[in-house]
């Protein structure tokens, strides 16, 4: 019998799960934990389904393992595409909270619970499945073999969407250990961290047994990012927990220290998870739509030493004006200010790639959506640099300036270089001639553009009036402002950021509708009609 | 090992450690040659993809 120690294995994990349920010292441990139990008990009787019986003379059909292993990325592209529209619908909705508060509801859709749900939908689910999905197909493509492990990719894919379940309805709950961007607690960072191994097992064994003799850049990037994640997950989460049935742990670190083990993590989570990972996607997903290949090789390897150099320094100036030593704050504000080159290096080098073809964005949208993903790329990695400097710092520190420069990187440069991957892979994924509708795309594109720039405009207004109101004294030496007052302030701004992000989710919700119909095959419109009726020749 | 200890590593030989090692990553690839095959890697995308399995 097929498929059988797996039951086995997930069944007698859902028994535990209840037992430790049962024996919880904490009723938020006692929830989590039979929300886990009805989640493996649910995949146990789904996979019993699927235990396959050898035939009557003893021998089983032998699964085809020739190809590459694509069904993993079919399911990896529609998970990516799920998680990004929950994330941004989430995005929206506490949006909403901060124009209206009087939609927190209490107490599980308050604010402080659903924004850590939308920066790891977004971040870790959004872009994590992408990440998962692409670099699996990249390094298949580029190495020309086979993904290592068999089903251990299954083991990934399944392993990190029981993350994001678990992360998620942990934040609803309430369970968090407060570090921004790495909140689930102690026993969820643990199950990550058996995930992401399993994931650098199959991604360099791929390698590894590579038929090409060289390895493709993207694939460096892939694996810089998987091997950055690992460590600053491990050392950010190290934690004690206070009993192994309860979701209470004290992190390892202490005062400064672990504010500076928090940015060392939170930033290279924008580094290397946000950038690196993507940049992969760059280096093979932009040559292949434009036809050509990469600009510049060697500037690619420039750009990617360049990047991991330089990268891994810059957290600091998450803490300027903190108690963090200045020499620290300085070190990363000129780390951060020495990463504009590689950045724009990688930028140029993906914008040049286009040499020779620029024609192809007249007719190509998904070749247009890489391109504005890229010039976000080099808006957003020249704001950075310019608001680590410590005196731009002391203005745009704290605002929602933050917040709009994020969005700019994440919605303009990860969200974009998704959805052109996306659809460049599914009718390739899905055996296809083409997508469904190249006008939906475009529809696409200038809805989540238009988002974009609306949200990153209006927070800079909002972030530097917040900014200038602070710090504003009378001649006697008091404040001006109120908090309060610089809320109030800022409210119209509050209500046209929550409609630029629904602009982006309702470009999301097209693209769904386009992926869904271009897998079930349906024939392309422009085909329809293009193709001119045939007129007999008189 | 005492934070004095490493921080007086870490702006020293350190930091040349790491310094010379980038620019020994910069003089390596562009050595002489280097051009021919980085043009020939950067074709790798564009190889034939094998029938899905």
């Amino acid at each position: 019998m097929r498929n059988i120690s797996e039951v086995m294995l997930v069944g007698l994990a859902a028994f535990f799960a209840l037992l430790a349920s049962a024996f919880a010292v904490d009723s938020l441990f006692q929830t989590h934990m039979a929300i886990l139990c009805f989640i493996l008990a649910g995949s146990t009787i789904i996979l019993l389904r699927r235990v396959e019986f050898a035939s009557p003379d003893g021998s089983f059909p032998e699964p085809d393992t020739s190809g590459y292993m694509d069904e993993v990325i079919r399911y990896g592209a529609i998970a990516t595409l799920f998680w990004g529209i929950v994330g941004f619908l989430v995005g929206v909705v506490i949006a909403a909270q901060l124009a209206w508060p009087e939609l927190n509801l209490e107490p599980y859709l308050n604010f402080g619970r659903l924004r850590p749900l939308h920066t790891s939908a977004v971040i870790f689910a959004f872009g994590g499945n992408a990440l998962l999905c692409t670099s699996f197909y990249v390094a298949q493509r580029t190495c020309r073999a086979r993904l290592f492990g068999g089903d251990l990719a299954w083991f990934v894919f399944w392993g990190y969407q029981l993350f994001i379940v678990m992360a998620a309805t942990g934040y609803l709950l309430g369970i968090t250990q407060s570090k921004e961007y790495a909140e689930p607690e102690w026993y969820v960072d643990l199950w990550l961290t058996v995930v992401w191994v399993a994931y650098l097992i199959v991604f360099m064994g791929t390698i590894v047994r590579r038929k090409e003799p060289h390895i493709y850049v993207a694939n460096w990037f892939y694996l810089s990012f998987i091997i950055t994640v690992a460590m600053l997950h491990v050392v950010n989460n190290a934690a004690v927990p206070v009993s192994f049935l309860g979701t209470k742990s004290y992190v390892a670190f202490a005062g400064v220290q672990d504010a500076l083990t928090q940015w060392w993590y939170g930033h290279n989570a924008v580094g290397f998870f946000l950038t690196a990972g993507f940049l992969g996607m760059m280096y093979y997903f932009v040559p292949k739509q434009a036809g050509r290949p990469v600009y510049s090789y060697r500037l690619s390897i420039i750009h990617f030493w360049a990047l991991i150099f330089l990268y891994i320094w810059a957290g600091p100036h998450h803490l300027h004006y903190t108690a963090l030593p200045d020499w620290a704050q300085t070190l990363g504000m000129v780390f951060s200010i020495m990463l504009w080159m590689p950045s724009w290096g990688g930028m140029i080098n993906g914008l040049m790639t286009l040499q020779g073809a620029w024609d192809k964005l007249r007719t190509d949208p998904i070749l247009r959506m890489f391109v504005i993903s890229l010039a976000f790329y080099g808006m957003s990695t020249f704001e950075g640099p310019m608001m680590s400097i410590k005196s731009v710092n002391s203005l745009s520190h704290y605002t929602d300036w933050t917040i709009g420069h994020v969005h700019s990187g994440a919605l303009g440069w990860n969200g974009m270089i998704v959805f052109a991957s996306l659809y460049y892979l599914v009718p390739k994924l899905w055996n296809k001639q083409s997508l469904y509708s190249l006008k939906l795309v475009n529809w696409h594109l200038w809805l989540a553009t238009l988002g974009i720039v609306i949200y990153a405009a209006v927070m800079w207004v909002a972030g530097i009036t917040q900014g200038l109101m602070w710090r504003e004294y009378d001649d006697q030496g008091f404040l001006v402002n109120s908090f309060i007052e610089t809320v109030s302030a800022i409210h119209p701004e509050y209500v046209m950021r929550t409609f630029g992000g629904l602009l982006y989710l309702s470009g999301a919700l097209i693209m769904a509708y386009n992926i869904w119909r271009t897998i079930r095959g349906d024939v392309p419109e422009t085909v329809q009609q293009d193709q001119p009726s045939a007129v007999p020749a008189e | 090992m005492d934070y004095n200890l490493f921080r007086e590593l870490a702006d020293s030989w350190g930091l040349v450690y790491l310094f010379a090692l980038f620019v020994g990553v910069i003089f390596f690839t562009f050595r002489p040659g280097s051009r021919k095959k980085a043009d020939e890697i950067a074709k790798i995308p564009f190889k034939e993809d094998q029938s899905n399995g």
